[in-house]
């Protein structure tokens, strides 16, 4: 589904994708674990368009499309969500506003009529109560106000309401206790299936006892250094980046 | 797609001003220059009543003897006054007892700025009075609102059929030496709108009149006169569109309100005068005053969304005389490209137990400047008065500016006045966020700038709500996509 071919990227001029390579197919979940400033949310930010990352060599592919040219809500109409590491605030405008916005304005691209109300209404509370969301919640501002858990948790109801087939978790454990963080984990859980894929961006194992993923891969300056399957993410755990890194110098 | 600071800019300095066509109808326009044999003319032309010329011509009097203001945050070449015809009407003989004998480009152009009549007539009960170039040219549901007592009608015809009214309240508000454009509208005003509701009577439906500049070079100076006789109620709606023209055009109107003891009246306006173009180039100067009085109990509620004009000088005012009545002021005013607002209110509390409420939004992008100029005074006889400001500023890009300029003199020590202001700025973050949930940059501008003028677009009646975001998105549309 998702391939990733010798990827540079660059911010300002500071280089901080060196040649990463990944295949994703469908039904799986792939781990991306690495110290800060590894390049884990540079490649989340790559994948989803970001403008102000330049892609100096290599490509991003989708379904064996270049996604090069595509602007981020092109790329967000073909499938590619990403829950964001900080959830920004939209004043004003409440999340049920936003979520029949960003529905509606996906459903256009692909030629079809608003969403009717009703329909609307029905995918809302399914989802809501998957995710144990408050209705009252829904009509508060986006992000306005909301706790840590409440912003994570808004994005993966974002992520069921919009059905994505590649959705990237930036971060999405971090500021989330553990009843939260189950919730949340559950939810992706239940949204997995065999025909789409979830990429997880982590620095800790903890989130990946919930989100048991296929296949980890340790991104270190940049680069993906290792690869391996779950048990990858447990050995990282216990011995830590450092162990990586040396090895990556040898 | 990018959506980089820079070019967020470019794609908001893009917009063309939509409604920037011009209907060709025959018009018999005044030469230009303003002397009192204009001033008498106009009157004449309108078969006026002596009282009626001998007021004006006090006026012009006024005018001539006053300086044009220059306190204002708004910097632009003074019109040259002789330069203006003061007078303009479509030729085809005014008023029609049914559409079909209308003008079908007029009617064409209504259309285009979707405003159909018939829609209009099908529509929840909204009456039209159209005042295009100066002469209402139709006028509908009259009877419906005169069963009730209610008058309704362009000022000229008022002043002939309503004299008694006409002469008591107009003036009594905005008095023609109230300032500079004041006593310029009282002097030489074409037409405008007429509003009488009976003691008691609740008006049945929204009183709407769309305004439009049609001839090059004709200023516009409509005078509006809304009484609200004890205990009534009456909502009204103004809403304006203009051609694009290349040189400056001036409007300088008058509305003046009188709400009554225990009387209401809600005023909302969607003003969208031709901005000017994105290098700064013509627009229309619009120089408004507007003021209202509250008797006991009264209240009177201005909600305005302000998009167009190149230069906007306006402050929708209450004089708060009756114990415990109310003003209110709503209003959302946008600024692009060169545009310039000066917009805010006064709230003059003279009477006990008086509150008034202020929630101000401006959006400021491009190279434009926006300034709130607000007043809140409290007499020394005023007891309890009470007031809530609130004055919100929303930034698109770094070559724009957002202005408070709030006046709070108290003379009571009773009363409580509280003011906020915040000033904000819209983000790549926050554009990037609704890009990637599929929203383009465009659906996300305007998704953000609805939400932060949320408040205020609640006040305004439903369908008016509707085209005021509608108008809100046009304001900042780019060439995207």
């Amino acid at each position: 589904m998702l391939k990733i071919n010798d990827l540079h990227a660059r911010v300002e001029d500071k280089d901080i994708l060196k040649g990463i390579n990944l295949e994703v197919n469908a039904g799986e979940v792939h781990a991306i674990m690495g110290p800060n400033g590894s390049g884990k949310s540079t490649l989340a930010s790559v994948i989803a368009g970001k403008e102000e990352f330049e892609v100096t060599q290599g490509s991003v592919v989708l379904d064996g499309e270049d996604l090069e040219d595509d602007a981020p809500e092109e790329r967000a109409h073909k499938g590619i969500f990403l829950s964001f590491q900080y959830p920004v605030e939209i004043p004003g405008v409440s999340v049920t506003n936003f979520m029949k916005t960003a529905i509606n304005e996906s459903r256009k691209a692909r030629g079809l009529e608003d969403m009717p109300a009703k329909e609307m209404l029905k995918l809302i509370r399914e989802k809501s109560e998957m995710l144990e969301i408050d209705r009252k919640f829904l009509s508060r501002s986006l992000n306005e106000g909301f706790s840590g858990g409440e912003k994570k948790r808004n994005e993966i109801f974002q992520m069921a309401m919009l059905e994505p087939r590649l959705a990237i978790l930036d971060e999405t454990d971090s500021g989330l206790d553990i009843d939260a963080l189950r919730i949340v984990a559950n939810g992706v859980n239940k949204l997995k299936s065999k025909d789409n894929a979830v990429v997880v961006i982590t620095h800790y194992q903890r989130l990946l006892e919930y989100i048991v993923p296929d296949f980890v891969h340790v991104l270190h300056n940049g680069k993906i250094v290792k690869s391996g399957g779950k048990e990858l993410a447990l050995e990282l755990e216990e011995k830590g980046y450092d162990w990586i890194k040396n090895e990556a110098v040898v | 797609m990018a959506y980089t600071e820079e070019e967020l800019k470019k794609e908001l300095e893009t917009k063309e001003y939509e409604y920037g066509f011009y209907t060709d109808i025959e018009s018999e326009t005044f030469p230009v220059g303003l002397n009192e044999d204009i001033v008498v003319a106009i009157s004449k032309k309108k078969e006026e009543p002596e009282w009626m010329t001998e007021w004006r011509l006090e006026a012009f009097k006024a005018w001539k003897e006053m300086e044009e203001p220059e306190w204002a945050n708004v910097q632009y070449a003074k019109p040259d006054f002789q330069a203006i015809s003061y007078y303009s009407a479509p030729n085809s003989k005014p008023k029609y007892d049914s559409l079909d004998e209308v003008d079908p480009e007029l009617l064409d152009t209504f259309k285009r700025l979707g405003i159909s009549l018939d829609e209009q007539k099908k529509l929840a009960g909204v009456a039209v009075d159209i005042v295009m170039d100066s002469v209402s040219v139709a006028t509908t549901f009259k009877k419906t609102l005169a069963e009730k007592g209610i008058i309704f009608c362009s000022i000229s015809e008022a002043i002939k059929e309503h004299p008694e009214l006409v002469k008591k309240y107009i003036g009594s508000i905005v008095p023609q030496k109230d300032n500079f454009y004041a006593a310029l509208n009282s002097a030489v005003f074409s037409d405008g709108s007429f509003c009488y509701i009976p003691k008691g009577v609740r008006c049945p439906m929204e009183l709407s009149t769309y305004f439009r500049i049609n001839q090059a070079g004709t200023g516009q100076f409509e005078r509006t006169l809304v009484i609200a006789d004890e205990g009534s109620y009456v909502s009204y709606l103004e809403g304006c569109t203009a051609p694009s023209r290349d040189e400056n055009q001036l409007h300088a109107a008058v509305v003046e309100l009188i709400a009554l003891d225990d009387a209401e009246i809600k005023y909302s306006t969607v003003q969208n005068w031709f901005p000017g173009g994105k290098d700064g180039v013509g627009g229309v100067f619009n120089f408004v005053t507007k003021r209202g009085l509250c008797e006991k109990n009264a209240k009177i509620s201005w909600t305005q969304v302000e998009t167009g004009s190149a230069v906007t000088w306006k402050y929708p005012s209450c004089v708060l005389k009756g114990d415990n009545s109310i003003g209110e002021f709503y209003s959302i005013a946008v600024t692009n490209n060169y545009q310039q607002a000066d917009t805010g209110t006064k709230m003059i509390h003279l009477g006990k137990n008086t509150r008034s409420t202020i929630i101000s939004k401006g959006i400021s992008a491009g190279k434009s400047q926006n300034s709130y100029r607000g007043l809140v005074q409290v007499n020394s006889r005023a007891e309890n008065a009470r007031n809530f400001s609130q004055c919100d500023s929303l930034l698109m890009g770094n070559d724009c500016g957002a202005h408070t300029f709030p006046y709070i003199e108290v003379k009571n020590k009773t009363a409580q006045i509280e003011h906020e202001a915040t000033t904000s700025k819209i983000g790549e973050d926050q554009i990037f966020y609704c890009n990637q949930r599929g929203i383009d940059t465009e659906k996300a501008i305007a998704l953000i700038v609805n939400g932060f003028s949320k408040e205020v677009l609640n006040k305004l009646p439903m369908e008016f709500a509707v085209e005021a975001q509608k108008l809100l998105e046009i304001s900042l549309e780019g060439s995207v996509g």
